[in-house]
């Protein structure tokens, strides 16, 4: 069966599940509503199909592109030319190339302008695909992360420039404003919270930061496409009535870094399956 | 204490609760945050775009309550907590026409509509309270939040004097006026609610017949 095949009957096995847990949703209560969620993870255990993106992101990695017609082979993801297992889970880390503090998607955009020869436009268009229109940048990050499943995050923030972007991410959490007077804190700071029924990590505690941090990216359910942490929370600064955050931008990045080490220590468990 | 005093107390209360979160901040886990710095401040100017009915200016540029609540609710100090409060409290306005209670049908309308003020929003559309989101009010709504107390019986529980219904109007208006760096958007102070809507939200809170005081 070909790709695309295959990604057809997934997609159409699990709507049907999905549509299967609707009634149920709409009557449960907070509890009852977590478990249907668990029970569709358990059924598609054997068949996330975030598979399909990690299997089309390897064949990008390995394909040779762009005007310099070279794969990514030559990108040094923190650990050495090449290396892609456990790169992801030692990000976002300061590269002394670029003297930055840089998380997988910048660096990834980084390598397709310096190895390929694509314009960082270029190397970033399309960042969240939709049906058709796919991106490559998604399925290179569910790879890359999927090569780190099971090993430890491993974010120290030790380095001056981590340390500095890190204090900017904590600052970018508590920062209040907007009509809402949200900051992320709002959400994120308190244990077994809920917006509705949705539960709301505290990302201020190793266990829930660890349990958050490693299931990005994830295939989400509503959405029928994997997503990265730079759409995360760019869909959390939408909710908290900020303005339109720029993909790959290092207020990203920062942010980024502050959950990752606030998250070191878990067990990276990604690509993963959400709502 | 006269206005200006009050201003300049409420500034050196800033700048050395400032100072001792960056010491404290070296040696904690991050519980707290610390005021935000030029540099993170021009970060944030250059990775956000305006859109739809959110500009950059407008979040950035934060008013008193929000610069001084730029840290968790906990690590500000009580005398900030009641200069913020009394501050706050002085900007509520009552409804114009002295009527405080509108249409519970209405405010149930309020209370579950979570559109609006997001980037992806229209501008001048009609917001929603989205007060289930945080809340439980009509106990036949069973998709609620928890951030907020409940708020199931608040009328019957409360009564509707005078004091009760200035105070609900006030609350919603400007949850701060009453609790410090609370987690409640500001509806009337920061005119994500009309005063229609507010009334509306108050009368689903406090008239007999409301849902949630059965």
């Amino acid at each position: 069966m070909s790709t695309t095949l295959l990604h057809r009957a997934l997609r159409a096995r699990h709507w049907l599940v999905v549509s299967s847990f609707v009634p149920g949703f709409a009557f449960a209560q907070a509890n009852s509503a977590v478990d249907d969620i668990a029970k569709y993870r358990q059924l598609l255990a054997d068949g996330n199909p975030a598979e399909l993106w990690e299997a089309r992101g390897e064949g990008i990695w390995n394909a040779p592109r762009g005007p310099n017609k070279v794969p990514l082979t030559g990108c040094d993801l923190g650990k050495g030319p090449g290396v892609v297992k456990g790169a992801y889970v030692e990000l976002p880390r300061y590269f002394s190339d670029t003297r930055k503090v840089m998380d997988i998607e910048q660096r990834l955009a980084y390598c397709m302008v310096k190895l390929q020869g694509f314009t960082q436009a270029e190397a970033i268009a399309n960042h969240f695909g939709q049906g058709e229109k796919r991106s490559p940048m998604e399925a290179l990050v569910a790879y890359v992360a999927g090569e780190s499943r099971g090993m430890k995050i491993a974010v120290k923030a030790t380095h001056p420039e981590e340390a500095r972007m890190y204090a900017a991410g904590k600052q970018i959490f508590f920062f209040r404003g907007g009509a809402y007077d949200f900051s992320c804190a709002t959400c994120h700071s308190g244990d077994k919270q809920r917006i509705r029924l949705q539960e709301l990590p505290n990302l201020l505690i190793p266990a829930d930061a660890q349990k958050t941090y490693a299931t990005w990216p994830a295939y989400r359910v509503s959405q029928g496409e994997v997503r990265t942490m730079q759409n995360r929370l760019y869909d959390c600064f939408r909710q908290q009535r900020f303005p339109v955050p720029a993909y790959d931008s290092d207020m990203i990045t920062a942010l980024t870094l502050f959950l990752a080490k606030n998250a070191d220590g878990g067990t990276f468990d990604a690509p993963a399956l959400k709502r | 204490m006269d206005q200006k005093k009050k201003e300049k107390v409420l500034r050196g209360i800033a700048g050395v609760l400032l100072s001792s979160a960056v010491v404290a901040g070296c040696a904690q886990f991050a519980t707290r945050g610390s005021d935000v710095s030029a540099d993170t401040l021009a970060m944030m100017k250059s990775s956000f775009t305006s859109q739809g009915p959110v500009t950059v200016e407008a979040v950035l540029n934060q008013d008193q309550a929000q610069k001084l609540c730029s840290q968790s609710a906990e690590a500000v100090p009580e005398k900030v907590a009641r200069l913020i409060e009394e501050t706050e409290l002085k900007a509520i306005k009552p409804p114009a026409d002295g009527k405080y209670l509108g249409d519970w049908k209405r405010g149930e309308v309020v209370a579950q509509n979570g559109v609006g003020l997001q980037f992806s929003d229209k501008v001048g559309g009609t917001n929603g309270g989205n007060c289930y989101a945080c809340h439980q009010l009509a106990p036949k709504e069973i998709s609620y939040g928890n951030i907020g107390p409940s708020l199931y019986r608040y009328g019957k529980l409360r009564g509707n004097s005078d004091a009760i219904v200035k105070y609900t109007w006030g609350k919603i208006y400007d949850a701060q006026a009453y609790k410090a760096c609370s987690n409640m958007p500001r509806f009337g102070h920061n005119m994500v609610l009309t005063e229609q809507q507010l009334k509306d939200v108050v009368a689903l809170l406090l008239d007999p017949a409301s849902p949630v005081n059965q």
